[in-house]
């Protein structure tokens, strides 16, 4: 680093000697522009919820409450946008329900059950599963599997009907693009993450407590509840909720298989649509209002999603802590 | 033996030390002169230092001179402050967060801790061994001109010249001259010390300070590197905290014993400086009974 | 970490009575269930994807332009200024996150310690890696895209914010992990604080630091929602990606896939497969240099 004032050659030894220096420029200048990358964190994120809000703000302003109402209809002048945010919610409790219990099943298989040569091939899988892109699942989602499950939904639907709760829930099927078969979807793209950070959380258990818990004669079992569970049932909550926020944001492969109809129902195999589905979709075409009402949506999805992942890290970070105190 | 315990927080004046029956630096008359050698001009001059992580004192009131050429020996049990002390004649405890120094060490008459002064110039005339060999993830010869030419020096044929010297030095060129470019993190224990000297004289320092720089060793390298020292002596002046008495006796012109005061109400431990001296007095004719009790293993 | 086995009986010793037994096995069982749920939708995926690709991958369809109408059948055209596109669109983001991304995780390691400061920026580091890509897009979109129109740069900048918190935590954690006897090392010598980061600490993590990226490319290069409303998908390629509305392979799968005719589907499969094979080769390339460069200290 030329900036650096330096003595050239080696020190040399005697009474006079200049301990005195400056310190030197190049190491206050590195210093400073770490410092701003890093305040670049922060000052995006403040960014991101001022820039979108502004652009927003007309929707805001003339739809005020409404736009918590479910009536969305651009032609006519109406931004309510409470169909989306049902989408948004069925589809992502869809996708925890589904996903948690295996992801975390597979953490287990990982840190508890199989040897340790088995775990690397296993979680190159996992890796796997994260490197897919949205778009190809959401290409493969409208194209192969929704055909495929929508027979599927059918039976379903035929057997169930008559039979009081369930047919509420799953009659009604279409074309295959459903509110199910997004969340379905989802679930496999938030299995990675959660799966990863179950593992995380479950590799703080003290070695201790699972050898304890052996050495007094449980099974695996027992001592997963026993040990395990206690250790982490926070940070897998905060896991979870991590998926959650995954799945709330994830567009393009909801945009391509969630139907695109923008109404509230029960039916699960009925289509539907979400927030980021309907930005993506109707984006090109919006203007004015219109397109104030979508940015709109993507301010209360970054809102969601922060508060989400804020919780989620608070919580994880805690039991991370209390995990190895 | 008992030892009367002191509380060192209320009377920071330690009455056991106050009237040492041994001089600080061994030029008070009461060393015997005719029967040790005279030393040499002073290089460290540490007053009154007292070391401190936040609130806890580490180590209390030590003062000593480190004479040129000479090789200096800090023993005493663990936790007693050896190394923290060895660590202020470089500034490298600045890097430790809480860390603060009373007192002052001063370098051939300039205040090390004074307002001006750069650690960094600090460092590259008052060099440092580390405990366990840390080579850089480099290879053996980057290791070594590290120091050159972080110091400006880029002219290949004289990097060649101070790397070729350095290993010399440290009795390691035989062993590496064919496979320079191989990295550090290759050579054994005692090689990977070597190299670590290697580095630290590449820079030609004044002083070279060493933290128990053999403990990671085996016999065969400790000898090597014991070799080494004395090898070297004539041109820089060393220091080294031991926890081996023998490697004192070994090697050391000048012994200086720490030992660790317990204060029973705060349950903490400080380091005090006990008794200063040449080598041969501290191990055959101690003054202070403490430092018998250690030295003949009575002590831990 | 090593799962720990259970315990082996010897003899006179019973086995636990037997519905705990059972529950035991059923919970095993279980577990590799949801393995093995997963592992049918990726087969699936990829089985589906080479099957229908590599029928019409083919040298010309990648680099061929422009990119025909979706009536057009599969074997006109093809997606060169897709991939082009891609390619100026991912190394924008990365020349630009990666040098951010990699000072930032400076700072949080090496200067900032345990100050609120870093402490504040760590957390919302990850917390950014949660915010939708789409907000992203719409964050662009606003700031830049209003002011100075669609560009492949604005993409890069939405993919750039994207990948940024990603870095920073993978750098930090890989500086984390350089043993701090090596820092003292260069200390020791004289070395400034600036120094021993760039000489000792950087070169040490290296690896690490490009597998982090490396991933971090795999990640942007797939997204598709932030350059919806950055990049204005085209059909003819742009080789200037500061002027000008840009197209890339996922935006081109995405106006594909809702598309009934059957060439558009094909060339939509033949990007999946583009796509995916490269978010493959990057993943595997950083598990080589992960492997080949992590070794510290002896």
């Amino acid at each position: 680093m030329s900036t650096l004032t330096q003595q050239a050659g080696p020190a040399t030894a005697g009474p006079a000697h200049p301990l005195r220096q400056r310190r030197p420029l190049g190491d206050r200048t590195f210093q400073i522009v770490a410092l701003a990358c890093g305040l670049l964190v922060l000052v995006i994120l403040v960014l991101i919820a001022f820039s979108t809000t502004q652009q927003a703000s007309s929707w805001f302003k003339t739809e005020g409450w409404a736009i918590f109402t479910n009536d969305w209809n651009p032609a006519a002048n109406k931004f309510g946008a409470l169909a989306f945010i049902y989408g948004t919610a069925i589809t992502a409790a869809i996708a925890v329900i589904m996903a948690v219990p295996v992801s975390v099943g597979i953490a287990l298989l990982l840190t508890e059950v199989v040897p340790y040569r088995w775990a690397r091939p296993i979680v190159y899988v996992i890796d796997l599963l994260a490197v897919v892109p949205s778009v190809v699942w959401g290409l493969w989602g409208i194209l192969v599997f929704a055909p495929w499950i929508a027979t599927i939904y059918k039976s379903i639907a035929s057997g169930v009907a008559g039979i009081p709760v369930l047919d509420n829930l799953f009659g009604a099927p279409t074309s295959g693009a459903s509110f199910f078969t997004a969340g379905i979807i989802l679930a496999f793209m938030i299995t990675p993450i959660v799966t990863s950070l179950s593992r995380e959380v479950i590799a703080t258990v003290p070695a201790i407590d699972k050898e304890g818990a052996y050495a007094l004669g449980a099974t695996r079992l027992e001592m997963i509840t026993g040990a395990v569970w206690p250790h982490s049932k926070g940070g897998i909550t905060g896991a979870v909720l991590l998926g959650l926020g995954r799945a709330m944001g994830e567009t393009i492969a909801a945009a391509l298989v969630i139907g695109s109809s923008a109404t509230i129902t029960s039916h699960l195999f009925a289509p539907g649509d979400s927030m980021p589905a309907v930005i993506a979709n109707q984006f090109g075409e919006a203007s004015g209002v219109f397109r104030a009402a979508l940015i709109g949506l993507g301010v209360l999805l970054f809102a969601f999603t922060i508060i989400i992942n804020i919780i989620a890290r608070l919580i994880v970070g805690r039991s991370a802590e209390q995990g190895t105190a | 033996m008992e030892q009367p315990e002191q509380d060192i927080t209320a009377n920071p004046q330690l009455t056991e030390t106050a009237n040492p029956p041994l001089p600080k630096t061994a030029t008070e008359p009461q060393v015997r002169p005719e029967q040790y050698a005279a030393p040499g001009e002073t290089v460290f001059d540490v007053e009154n230092v007292s070391c401190y992580y936040s609130a806890f004192r580490a180590v209390t009131d030590v003062s000593l001179a480190i004479h040129e050429n000479e090789i200096t020996a800090f023993i005493g049990p663990s936790g007693c402050g050896k190394t923290t002390v060895l660590r202020t004649l470089n500034r490298m405890n600045d890097l430790v967060a809480g860390a603060r120094v009373e007192g002052d060490v001063r370098y051939r008459g300039a205040s090390l801790y004074g307002k001006d002064v750069s650690p960094i110039a600090v460092r590259r005339r008052i060099g440092m061994v580390f405990q366990k060999p840390n080579p850089f993830p480099k290879s053996i010869y980057d290791n070594v001109a590290y120091g050159p030419r972080i110091n400006g020096e880029h002219n290949k044929g004289k990097l060649n010249e101070i790397v070729e010297r350095s290993l010399h030095q440290a009795a390691l060129w035989d062993e590496v001259k064919d496979r320079l470019g191989k990295s550090g993190l290759s050579l054994s224990g005692g090689q990977a010390q070597r190299l670590c000297i290697a580095r630290t004289l590449a820079v030609e320092p004044d002083v070279v300070l060493m933290d128990e720089p053999c403990s990671a060793l085996d016999p065969i390298a400790t000898g090597a590197i014991e070799d080494l020292m004395k090898e070297i002596k004539s041109r820089y002046t060393i220091v080294i905290v031991t926890h081996n008495m023998q490697q004192a006796t070994r090697v050391s012109d000048r012994t200086a014993f720490f030992s660790v005061l317990r204060n029973e109400k705060s349950d903490t431990r400080t380091g005090v400086l006990v008794e200063y001296g040449p080598t041969e007095k501290i191990f055959h004719d101690p003054s202070d009974p403490r430092t018998e009790a250690y030295v003949t293993g009575q002590m831990g | 970490m090593a799962a720990i086995t259970e315990p082996q009986l010897g003899p006179n010793l019973e086995e636990p009575a037997g519905w705990r037994r059972t529950k035991n096995r059923m919970a095993t069982v279980l577990m590799v269930v949801s393995f093995v749920l997963v592992i049918i939708p990726l087969v699936f995926v990829l089985y589906t994807v080479v099957a229908k690709g590599i029928k019409i991958i083919s040298w010309s369809f990648l680099t061929s332009g422009p990119i025909p109408p979706n009536v057009a059948p599969a074997d006109v055209g093809g997606i060169g200024p897709a991939v082009l596109g891609t390619i100026e669109i991912v190394a924008l983001a990365t020349a630009m996150a990666v040098p951010l991304g990699v000072l930032g995780a400076i700072y949080l390691n090496e200067y900032g310690g345990k100050g609120v400061l870093a402490r504040l920026i760590g957390f919302f580091s990850d917390v950014m890696t949660g915010v939708p890509s789409i907000v992203m897009g719409l964050f662009i979109f606003s700031i830049w895209v209003l002011h100075f129109q669609f560009s492949g740069f604005a993409g890069a900048l939405a993919l750039g914010c994207l990948m940024l918190p990603v870095v920073i935590r993978s750098t930090d954690e890989m500086l984390k992990l350089v043993p701090n006897p090596l820092r003292e090392g260069s200390y020791a010598l004289g070395a400034s604080k600036a120094r021993v980061t760039v000489t000792v600490v950087l070169p040490a993590a290296i690896g690490g630091i490009v597998s982090g990226a490396l991933l971090a490319i795999a990640r942007a290069a797939g997204e598709t929602a932030p350059l919806l409303f950055t990049i204005l998908t085209v059909t003819t390629a742009n080789p200037n990606p500061f002027s000008g509305p840009n197209t890339s392979l996922p935006s081109q799968i995405f106006a594909n896939a809702t598309s009934p005719y059957v060439g558009a589907q094909d060339r939509a499969w033949g990007t999946a497969l583009t796509l995916i094979v490269i978010a493959f080769v990057l993943m595997i390339a950083a598990r080589i240099i992960t492997a080949r460069f992590s070794r510290f200290s002896r």
